[in-house]
């Protein structure tokens, strides 16, 4: 700071949340004696809108060049007080937080003396800070208007419609055949029972009639480069051996081709063969060849290996024979990375559910009457593989006796999953509702924890149901699943009644656990964004910033940031393309300009910030062996700065001087 | 191969023909049970005090034995041994402060103990040192004419930490019973509780539990029942008197050592197999399948 420090400093009651601890009045005393501090104040709430006056009036009459606020966390008002500052005519860059609520007031409450010495040590800290601050001007970054979505269930589809509508480019990647996701699986929906043949597929063939948005299925993303505005991706769209463009969908492929195995639609209910359509709703509405199943392009492959020698006719070549469209192409992979440009990107993953496998107390995996809830949707829903009538799938037979268990590895920590899955107890519901729909004299058990409906008209949908359908609701959980001939035992607790309870049923649909989709922590690293423990994504902030991650241009939609029902989840999907609509609204989007720096004088290249930085926004000059930072990715987390050896590296207004000096103020004697 | 072996007092008593049997199918792999000089008791059941480290002083002091005589690892065949000693080396593992107090408790030892030696049930040595390969090769009698469910209790399985199987679906007493020629039954309730300690105080508890486990597995076709655990051993095999009476119907069904079937099939004498000690005697039914 060139000038003489002219600093002002305004100590926050927060009504009592401060005020109630600390001595304010004593702490803007204490302040107003520092070097460089010509005014000092308290308020009761500096965030008000006449708060945000008195900073102000307080800069322009004092002519102040650096301000500190000593109030709450930075991450709740920094913002507001640069703008205000600004508005003031005061470089927002010259304003710094002392935070003496959550660091202060909060966990002293019982102690105001050391309290009040501690916040008056921390605004002296933030007040040497500030006489150190630079003026800086945000980055002007240009924005292409495009997005791109990864993900093709109705959060991917929900907010690429949004986005499309509102005249920007959208590349909707989906890595299955068919967008649709997990929502086209269902047989009807709760609490309104429609189907989602109905309701979800309007907005599929929307989505491929859109001239706005361009569809990307049987594809995934293999690389993200860029920032803010600026992203370069790679997509690897899979060898489908399909031509997309001339496939008419008619389906002769998949009737002739002589491979059977489990279809991933029907949960392994029924088979398909290495020809297949997704489903009979499919968007876009074409086959594929699967590449691991297919008998000529395994022996094709086995003979570019120099396993077998190759032979004069194929193996089979059925599909290729019966193709009118001539659009199937066995001996060629049609595998291509395509790069687009775009200026921000959804990440709407959605779920899978916890393998049965990994609930072997309850048969899972080994007793082929034990299915998960999706397995049971398919036996309902009228396009599954029993047209709606719910059949076992050991035998067939229709079952006379259900058990739905609740919280199968749900808000079980030793399985893994602490958390609640949200959704179950309204699915099981409705599953045994259809059920006795189905079949009106079968008996249906339902063993839960708790029932939570918290949604519009959820509580009223699970009470109609157990009221009407004559349904067991037994609240406790099962210990035990085993095959008893031809039954299934069930074993569990109903804690109502303190009594043990055995049913043999004919069916058990167990509420496994949902678990982030498959490859979302390999995606969340290209995408440079966190994930929690489990793997689901996490936003900026839980509350405030639950559609935005820390990476600026990266958004988050649907069940992959946890688990939620479809109204949440299409409430959210709009959410994130408001987001991103607002970026577009801008003709260029400005970017923090607290960036790390380098003193290449004193650089050596080592290359140790580079390994550090989690945005990738370092590179190291091979010719001038100096270290370079891309501000448009750097986000500014100081980690570089924190491990360069030389000190050639720093982050801007958190220099190592400026730490050095704030860290002896607040660790002198008292 | 030498290994220390600790025997634990049941081994001693009601179940010698589980020691006996065990040392035989050993000694056809050239393994031979070194027993530990002055084994203690080894706590009976696992304390489960989270600041009382007393309980854990008796199988502590039975490893620090093993460590004394420069060995690596140890031979348990009592499940409830097995469980309270491996879980205290499992917890002064994970708690090297609490392993100091427990040294210091033991200060009249000669040395310290230190976490070193590995807890080996005699199942783990049979299934990962010898195999399945050739324990099928040492097989002179096979036991096609037998249908068995092995029974495995709650203390070889849980914590999972020290489970020698997968903790819901163990196999490794199946897998041993078909390297020696027998059918198997993969029986639902192989990991209830027996009743355990209820033994003493609740006879009909205990009765009621021989009851469900072995009605089970007669629905399943087996013959007999096989165990590793001499507490479920009494519970499932002198229980079957109070379960008569308590539930009309039931037939009894003979338990045995896991061991006692392997000796068998490697062509033991009826004399060396302790069947003399059964509540419900094995014998009629392996003469009546040709295997006695």
């Amino acid at each position: 700071m060139a000038k003489k420090p002219r600093i002002g400093v305004f100590v926050c009651h927060c009504g009592l949340n401060i005020a109630g601890v600390i001595d304010v009045k004593k702490v803007a005393e204490e302040a107003r004696k520092i070097e460089g501090v010509v005014f000092s104040t308290t308020y009761v709430f500096m965030c008000s809108e006449p708060g945000q006056k008195l900073f102000e009036d307080a800069i322009k009459k004092h002519k102040l060049n650096g301000a500190v606020v000593a109030n709450c966390s930075p991450s709740l008002h920094e913002r507001t007080f640069r703008n205000a500052a600004a508005r003031a005519g005061l470089n927002p860059y010259r304003v710094e937080i002392a935070n003496i609520r959550e660091q202060v007031s909060w966990p002293h409450e019982h102690e105001p003396e050391i309290a009040t010495k501690k916040a008056i040590r921390i605004v002296k800290a933030t007040v040497e800070r500030v006489k150190n601050n630079m003026t800086y001007i945000p980055f002007k970054v240009p924005v292409t208007k495009a997005a791109l979505i990864i993900g093709g269930g109705i959060a991917g589809i929900q907010a690429a419609l949004d986005i499309a509508d509102a005249g920007h480019k959208v590349y909707l990647v989906e890595k299955s055949p068919t967008i649709g996701g997990k929502m086209l699986f269902l047989s009807e929906t709760f609490p309104t029972l429609d189907c989602p043949q109905c309701i979800e597929t309007p907005k599929m063939t929307g989505v491929s009639q859109h001239p706005n948005i361009e569809l990307l299925t049987y594809s995934e993303v293999v690389a993200v480069e860029g920032y803010l505005g600026n992203f370069k991706v790679k997509i690897k769209r899979k060898s489908s051996h399909v031509d997309f463009d001339k496939c008419t969908g008619c389906g002769d492929c998949t009737r002739v081709c002589p491979i059977k195995v489990p279809n991933e639609f029907d949960r392994g209910l029924s088979k398909r063969g290495a020809a297949y359509m997704a489903n009979d709703q499919a968007v876009p509405l074409v086959a594929v060849i699967d590449e691991n199943y297919c008998a000529e392009i395994r022996f094709q492959n086995k003979v570019k290996e120099g396993k077998v020698k190759p032979r004069e006719k194929p193996v089979c070549s059925k599909c290729v024979d019966v193709c009118e469209a001539d659009a199937i192409d066995l001996l060629h992979s049609n595998e291509e990375i395509v790069e687009v440009d775009v200026g921000a990107i959804i990440a709407a993953t959605g779920f899978d559910l916890l393998p049965m496998e990994k609930l072997p107390e309850y048969g899972g995996g080994k007793i082929p009457d034990v299915i998960d809830a999706l397995a049971f949707e398919r036996l309902l829903a009228a396009s599954g593989p029993t047209a709606g009538v719910p059949k076992r799938p050991s035998d067939g037979k229709i079952p006379k006796t259900v058990v739905f268990v609740s919280c199968a590895g749900s808000r079980d920590p030793t399985h893994g999953m602490a958390y609640c899955s949200r959704i179950c107890c309204m699915y099981l519901a409705k599953q045994a509702m259809l059920y006795k729909h189905a079949v009106p004299d079968g008996m249906a058990y339902n063993f839960y924890i708790d029932i939570r409906s918290n949604g519009k008209g959820y509580e009223e949908f699970v009470q109609r149901v157990r009221e009407e359908r004559d349904l067991i609701y037994l609240r406790g959980k099962v210990s035990k699943i085993f095959q008893r001939g031809d039954k299934v035992v069930v074993w569990g607790a109903d804690t109502l009644t303190g009594q043990k309870v055995e049913v043999e049923a004919d069916l058990v649909v167990l509420a496994t656990a949902m678990i982030p989709s498959e490859g979302i922590r390999e995606l969340a690293a290209k995408l440079r964004i966190p994930t929690d423990q489990y793997g689901w994504l996490n936003g900026a902030h839980l509350k405030l910033r639950p559609l935005e991650t820390v990476t600026a241009g990266v958004f988050i939609a649907g069940v992959a940031q946890f688990p939620k029902d479809i109204t949440d989840t299409v409430s959210q999907a709009s959410g994130a393309a408001a987001k991103v609509l607002t970026m577009f609204s801008q003709p260029e989007l400005e970017k923090e300009p607290i960036v790390a720096q380098v003193d290449t004088e004193v650089c050596a290249g080592c290359g140790i910030c580079k390994e550090q930085c989690a945005y990738d926004a370092i590179d190291i000059d091979a010719k001038k062996h100096v270290s370079v930072v891309n501000e448009a990715l750097c986000e500014g987390c100081g980690a570089c700065a924190a491990v360069c050896p030389s000190g050639a590296m720093s982050l801007r207004n958190l220099t190592k001087k400026q730490i050095i000096e704030m860290i002896e103020i607040l660790t002198q004697n008292y | 191969m030498k290994i220390p072996y600790y025997p634990g007092c049941t081994l001693k008593s009601t179940a010698k023909n589980f020691e006996d049997t065990a040392k035989l199918v050993a000694g056809k792999f050239d393994i031979e049970f070194d027993e530990l000089y002055r084994w203690n008791c080894c706590g009976a059941v696992y304390g489960l005090s989270q600041d009382n480290v007393m309980h854990k002083v008796a199988p502590v002091r039975n490893m620090l034995r093993v460590k004394e005589v420069g060995e690596k690892q140890m031979v348990i065949l009592c499940s409830m041994c097995y469980n309270t000693l491996k879980r205290a080396n499992y917890y002064v593992r994970k708690n090297k402060d609490r392993l100091d107090v427990i040294n210091a408790i033991m200060y009249l030892e000669n040395t310290t103990y230190d976490g070193s030696v590995e807890v080996r049930h005699f199942l783990e040595i049979l299934r990962d040192d010898v195999g399945y390969n050739r324990i099928k090769k040492e097989v002179k009698k096979p036991l096609s004419g037998l249908t068995i469910a092995a029974y495995y209790g709650c203390l070889l399985l849980r914590p999972e930490e020290i489970a020698i199987d997968d903790m819901e679906q163990p196999t490794v007493m199946e897998d041993m019973m078909k390297a020696l020629g027998a059918k198997v039954v993969d029986l639902p309730v192989k990991t209830e509780c027996c009743g355990s300690y209820q033994t003493v105080s609740r006879k009909d508890i205990v009765a009621d539990r021989t009851y469900l486990i072995l009605n089970e597995a007669r629905k399943m076709g087996a013959d007999m029942l096989i165990t590793s655990c001499p507490l479920c051993h009494f519970n499932l095999d002198r229980r079957q008197d109070l379960a008569k009476d308590r539930h009309h119907g039931f037939k009894t069904m003979p338990v045995l050592y896991f061991t006692q079937l392997m000796a068998l099939a490697f062509g033991a004498g009826e004399n060396e197999l302790g069947f003399e000690s059964h509540y419900v005697d094995p014998r009629l039914i392996l003469k009546e399948r040709g295997l006695l």
